[in-house]
């Protein structure tokens, strides 16, 4: 019997088994920030423990960073205390720490693959739940808490349960108009916001084959929205390609002699799932979400479900939605109108992001009274739009062009709604405020779809507003 | 490092129903502009607690019947959303030593756990019926018996699970790993120096 790619990765990465049964697994790669590393090197000062591999951490600063004023000291001085921080952490552990000033500061997320950090047959831990994303490249990437980054700085491993394996096909062509986001809103749709509880998801089917390596970043990305800590796709060509030349990854003859370690990771053909789901792409269309949640979710044509079209476990969490939302059972969603367009996040920031809006928009403007910001997931990403145009089309078309980090998705910059405004959001979680306003309404979508809603000022049908069929 | 052996918890209980509670609710993203994890307790559940110009809103923590309550009654799926340990962080800080649900998320019972503050899973009719007896006589203390995985308030019981690993930790005092860990310093180094990109030197 064949084995999965995680199967694979996970042996390779036992250092042994713990008396209660845990495994002690090797993590060959720490990402961290400034919001969750802080507390675990207090606590290894209070330990009196070094860090094991300063070199195996890499850091950047993305969550509290305001994406307009650049400069320190921030004018909030709880974030510029929180930069300072991280600073001195990574400066006496000897930890690389993509700073600011280093025009390669971003969202982590965004940076790892970037900077070619991210590599298939690798283990991935950040005290972040969306480095599911890692997994894109063939890595198990597991989002962890502040106690786990003190374990992986100290001891390199972390004590884990070793989760099932859930394969999840989705094969065929998706349709103009409709996008990897709207591929994994569909899925967590399907299988809900805890079906993945106690699994990793791997990603397959030809649509995934089809992917780029960024499109499939965003459909591991939001792995954990559907309660799977860690979400994966085979490494293949599109991933070695995309590694090819980037700071961090191997170079010349070390590249193939990676390469073909990589591909050695790939699951067998006759690997062993725990269970096995099939989508086809000609099903999914632009999807939307509705409620609280990234599973409270629709096509774009369809109405909000009333009560009774739901499964009675939903119901009262639909309740909550509705009130919370002030929208209505039984009605469109299209039309709801907007006030924020969001274009950022761990999701949703990538140069193909930015570049496939950009092809629509150029020669649009948004709507008066909307605030659209386009947050780029790094200073790299932006580099690249700058140069080749694509943050002038968003000027010119009304949005505001900011510096990079998580900024809106979360609400811990300055970037916040005000309020109860609706922002059409790029980003991965339409939580009760999670925006920054504890009344704040969130409504999830792809990139384009947030453009169309920015140039209409309601939530609208990309392929409507763009003339795409 | 000696960590205490936890196999009962005694103590008032509080229900706040609801599934899908994530953990921006339980403690909204800005109060983790913080580098220690000190007085997050007052933030526990924020939003929810208090409106825009902090004053309380009618909330099963804000009401004096459930006062120094430490057992946590909730829904499906506890704690989904961001792996921020915060949250497990500000629900202890605030007093809470246990949490029962139907369900909860990986990565904040993980937390959780490592933080020696159990989560055990209760079938949903069980916790709305121990919800409802809690109603009735407020201050009574639930017991909590995790070798023998059951709640109870007076003379009724009702099942209350962890998984078998959670429930060792618990038990032999090991809830926190890093001492685990540490023991095993050289298989880490020899299990490094087999893989290819890690250069350990």
């Amino acid at each position: 019997m064949g084995k999965t790619l995680f199967d694979k990765v996970w042996a390779a990465h036992t250092v042994r088994e713990l008396p209660n049964g845990m495994t002690q697994l090797l993590i060959g790669t720490h990402l961290i920030h400034e919001v969750t590393s802080p507390q675990a090197f207090g606590m290894l000062r209070d330990l009196k423990l070094p860090v094991l591999y300063p070199q195996r951490t890499f850091a950047t600063v993305d969550h509290i960073v305001p994406t307009d004023e650049r400069e320190e000291p921030f004018s909030d001085s709880l974030a510029d205390a929180m930069i300072k921080e991280l600073r001195r952490n990574c400066d006496e552990a000897g930890i690389k720490f993509f700073d600011m000033a280093s025009g390669k500061q971003g969202i982590v997320h965004i940076v790892g693959p970037e900077q070619g950090i991210t590599q298939p047959g690798t283990t991935i831990a950040c005290g972040d739940s969306h480095t599911s994303t890692h997994g894109a490249f063939g890595a198990i990437a597991f989002g962890i808490g502040t106690s786990q980054v003190r374990d992986v700085l100290a001891t390199q491993t972390m004590a884990l349960q070793k989760p099932k394996v859930r394969r999840i096909e989705v094969n065929g062509k998706l349709a103009p108009g409709v996008y990897a986001k709207d591929v994994i809103l569909h899925i967590i749709r399907k299988l809900g916001v805890n079906g993945g509880l106690g699994y990793a998801y791997e990603y397959a089917g030809s649509t995934f084959d089809h992917f780029t390596q960024e499109e499939r970043m965003t459909v591991c990305n939001m792995s954990i929205e559907g309660g799977a800590r860690v979400g994966y796709v085979n490494p293949d060509q599109t991933t070695f390609d995309y590694l090819r030349g980037r700071p961090y990854a191997p170079a010349q003859a070390d590249y193939d002699a990676a390469v073909t370690r990589w591909k050695s990771f790939a699951s067998d053909p006759d690997a062993k799932y725990d269970d096995i789901v099939k989508y086809d792409a000609a099903d999914i269309g632009p999807t939307v979400t509705w409620g609280i949640n990234p599973g409270q979710a629709i096509f774009i044509d369809e109405t909000i479900p009333t009560p009774e079209e739901l499964p009675e476990k939903d119901r009262s969490t639909a309740e909550e939605a509705y009130a919370h939302m002030k929208l209505q059972p039984g009605r469109p969603i299209k039309g709801t109108k907007v006030d924020v367009a969001f274009l950022g996040s761990c999701t949703n920031a990538r140069i193909s992001d930015l570049q496939e809006v950009a092809k629509y928009l150029h020669g649009k403007k948004i709507k008066a009274g909307v605030k659209g910001i386009v947050v780029p997931g790094s200073q790299g990403v932006a580099a690249i739009a700058e140069s080749m145009g694509l943050a002038d089309i968003f000027r010119n078309a009304g949005f505001e062009w900011r510096g990079a980090g998580c900024s809106m998705c979360l609400g811990m910059n300055p970037d916040k709604l005000v309020g109860d405004q609706l922002c059409a959001s790029s980003s991965n979680r339409n939580f009760k405020g999670r925006q920054g306003s504890p009344t704040g309404r969130t409504v999830l979508m792809s990139p384009l779809m947030v453009a169309a809603a920015a140039v209409t000022g309601e939530i609208s049908d990309a392929r409507e507003v763009f003339g795409l069929s | 490092m000696s960590l205490a052996k936890i196999s009962q918890i005694a103590g008032p209980g509080v229900y706040v129903p609801g599934d899908d509670v994530d953990t921006d609710r339980v403690i909204p993203a800005r109060y983790m502009k913080c580098i220690t994890f000190d007085g997050l307790g007052e933030y526990a559940f924020y939003d929810e607690r208090f409106d825009a110009n902090g004053q309380p809103k009618p909330h099963p923590i804000n009401d004096p019947k459930y006062a120094g309550a430490t057992i946590l009654l909730a829904g499906r799926n506890f704690g989904c959303g961001s792996s921020r340990e915060h949250a497990p962080q500000a629900l202890y800080r605030h007093g809470f030593r246990a949490i029962l649900a139907e369900s909860f998320a990986e990565i904040f019972f993980g937390n959780s756990i490592t933080l020696g503050m159990p989560c055990l899973v209760m079938d949903g009719r069980d916790i709305r019926a121990l919800a409802a007896l809690i109603e009735e006589a407020p201050q009574t203390e639930l017991n909590i018996d995790i070798p023998n995985g059951q709640v109870s308030l007076a003379d009724v019981s009702f099942p209350a699970k962890l998984p078998d690993h959670a429930k060792e930790v618990l038990v032999d005092g090991k809830w926190d790993a890093i001492a685990d860990l540490l023991e095993g310093l050289d298989a880490v180094k020899s299990t490094a120096a087999k893989l290819p990109y890690i250069q350990t030197a």
